[in-house]
């Protein structure tokens, strides 16, 4: 269980996160929505403590994770992967080894620093990639390959981190729909298979509808919804987007109102 | 700036000319390529080509040890030094104020120091050109850090590593060609600094032209210097294809 109370984040004089009591039960395939600026991300980088928290505190099964430092904090970044719009692999580097960069804590400094990786590793990087069916591309540079392909290659480094939470802000929002299907299709199966609880930020309320179980909406950083994809309705949605879900419902009926 | 006066420099500018009239040879085509025992040969003119060529051998080496010292040092200062890694205050400003001085120290007064400390001879050249390098070249590098995007570097932190482990596998491959590219460029400035720095007792093909210029041998100047310049030449001949190829991979 992972436990938001009061998380609050400042950036100078504007509040980005604004005091967010949240409860993420085991295994929940959890979408954040709202639009552009409301403060997802912010959310799910505290969580993964690459923005440091103004306020509020982070659990995860009680156990407080808002002021880890060093190591132990290196250990809770492993524990709960983070999954980026700009998938944030090394370009120059090939496949396989972007996805063994998601074992880097679990090996000793030396050894990790000269790039020797256990056999024991390797394999594991593979049989990720495998799941993801990209195994064929394991030997390419990662900046050589699609956008969708790239995502992938950063599912399989979250696998690999072996983590007890998935976080993934805005995955498909540089993705075209058939591949923004196949990521949120791999995020839902890997929920699935191995029970791990998923947050994602998602700008499109179809594939938020169709692949989370929960929803919950910010506006303006506040918690402003919460609760399964059929409560969103067309007034829950103006409200969370404001003016620019008043234009979407003016438009024709196959254009998802979404952030820009 | 007194000391600039148009009559100086009137009087001055034809004695220029006069010098590089005096250290030219006096070749003479029908004897150009007889032995070095005849006056007028090109064999005369090079008539210590051995030990020069030796000794130009040994200024390239220690051009390239000095690079490769200084451009170590550089790597490992340079992290820190980048403003966009976050390293702590402390560490980045030892780094910015380390290389900061080891930049402004020209190589001649670092060899001056040294060649007090160890003596005459190669090692304290080699030092004193890899300490200036290392400065020079660890601003460089920190800048090409700095230009590197932070979508990697963030990507090695969320999922664990450490800030060492992200220099490495996030920035390191990232910046690796560029870094080499400057690394090249300055080892071609080397040769150069390498082939004076002789004059101070830091060895190499220098500590020959000095006293061959204090002791006037004239055609012995030009000999030497030609050499220097041949085989400067070929180095940046030989590198600026090598950069060129480094920048110009796919990325």
């Amino acid at each position: 269980m992972l436990e938001l109370q009061g998380l609050t984040r400042r950036f100078g004089a504007a509040t980005a996160v604004d005091a967010v009591d949240l409860r993420v039960p085991e295994g929940q395939m959890l979408g954040i929505i709202g639009r552009s600026g409301a403060g997802k991300s912010t959310l799910l980088r505290m969580i993964n403590r690459l923005t440091e928290p103004s306020a509020g505190r982070i659990l995860h099964h009680g156990r407080d994770v808002t002021a880890l430092r060093g190591a132990a904090l290196r250990g809770w970044r492993t524990g709960c992967a983070m999954i980026f719009q700009q998938f944030n692999l090394v370009p120059r580097l090939d496949v396989l080894t972007n996805v063994l960069l998601g074992r880097l804590n679990h090996l000793p400094a030396w050894r990790s620093l000269s790039g020797a990786w256990p056999e024991a590793d390797r394999a594991m990087a593979l049989s990720a990639l495998e799941q993801l069916d990209i195994a064929g591309l394991a030997g390419q540079r990662a900046g050589s390959l699609s956008g969708g392909q790239q995502q992938r290659v950063a599912i399989a480094r979250a696998l690999v981190q072996e983590p007890a939470i998935i976080l993934a802000d805005e995955p498909v929002a540089s993705l075209d729909p058939r591949n923004a299907m196949l990521v949120m299709d791999a995020l839902a199966d890997i929920n699935r298979r191995y029970g791990i609880p998923v947050l994602v930020n998602i700008h499109s309320l179809d594939l938020a509808r169709s692949h989370c179980e929960r929803l919950v909406g910010l506006a303006a950083g506040r918690l402003v919804f919460d609760g399964p994809p059929e409560a969103l309705t067309e007034e829950a949605a103006r409200r969370l987007y404001g003016l620019e879900a008043a234009e979407a419902a003016a438009a024709p009926p196959q254009r998802v109102p979404v952030a820009a | 700036m007194s000391e600039v006066r148009p009559a100086t420099l009137a009087a001055g500018l034809p004695r220029v000319g006069e010098y590089f009239g005096k250290i030219l040879p006096t070749l003479r085509w029908p004897v150009l390529f007889a032995g070095s025992e005849t006056e007028g040969s090109l064999a005369a003119w090079f008539y210590r080509l051995d030990s020069w060529a030796w000794l130009l051998f040994e200024t390239a080496n220690m051009a390239a040890l000095a690079t490769l010292m200084g451009a170590g040092a550089a790597l490992l200062l340079a992290f820190p030094a980048a403003r966009n890694l976050g390293a702590g205050m402390l560490a980045r400003q030892l780094a910015r104020r380390g290389l900061e001085a080891m930049r402004t120290v020209p190589e001649i007064v670092f060899a001056l120091i040294l060649v007090w400390a160890f003596g005459v001879g190669p090692l304290a050249g080699i030092l004193a050109i890899a300490l200036h390098t290392a400065g020079t070249l660890g601003k460089l590098f920190a800048e090409a850090i700095e230009n590197a995007g932070t979508g990697a570097w963030d990507g090695v932190r969320a999922a664990g590593g450490s800030w060492a482990q992200a220099c490495r596998f996030a920035v390191l491959p990232q910046v690796a060609p560029n870094l080499l590219s400057y690394a090249l460029l300055r080892f071609e400035i080397n040769l150069r600094a390498a082939s004076v720095i002789g004059f101070v007792g830091g060895g190499g093909i220098g500590e020959e032209l000095y006293t061959v210029i204090a002791q006037n041998y004239y055609e012995e100047i030009s000999a030497i210097v030609l050499l220097i310049l041949l085989c400067v030449a070929a180095i940046d001949l030989l590198s600026e294809r090598l950069r060129h190829r480094l920048i110009g991979a796919p990325r």
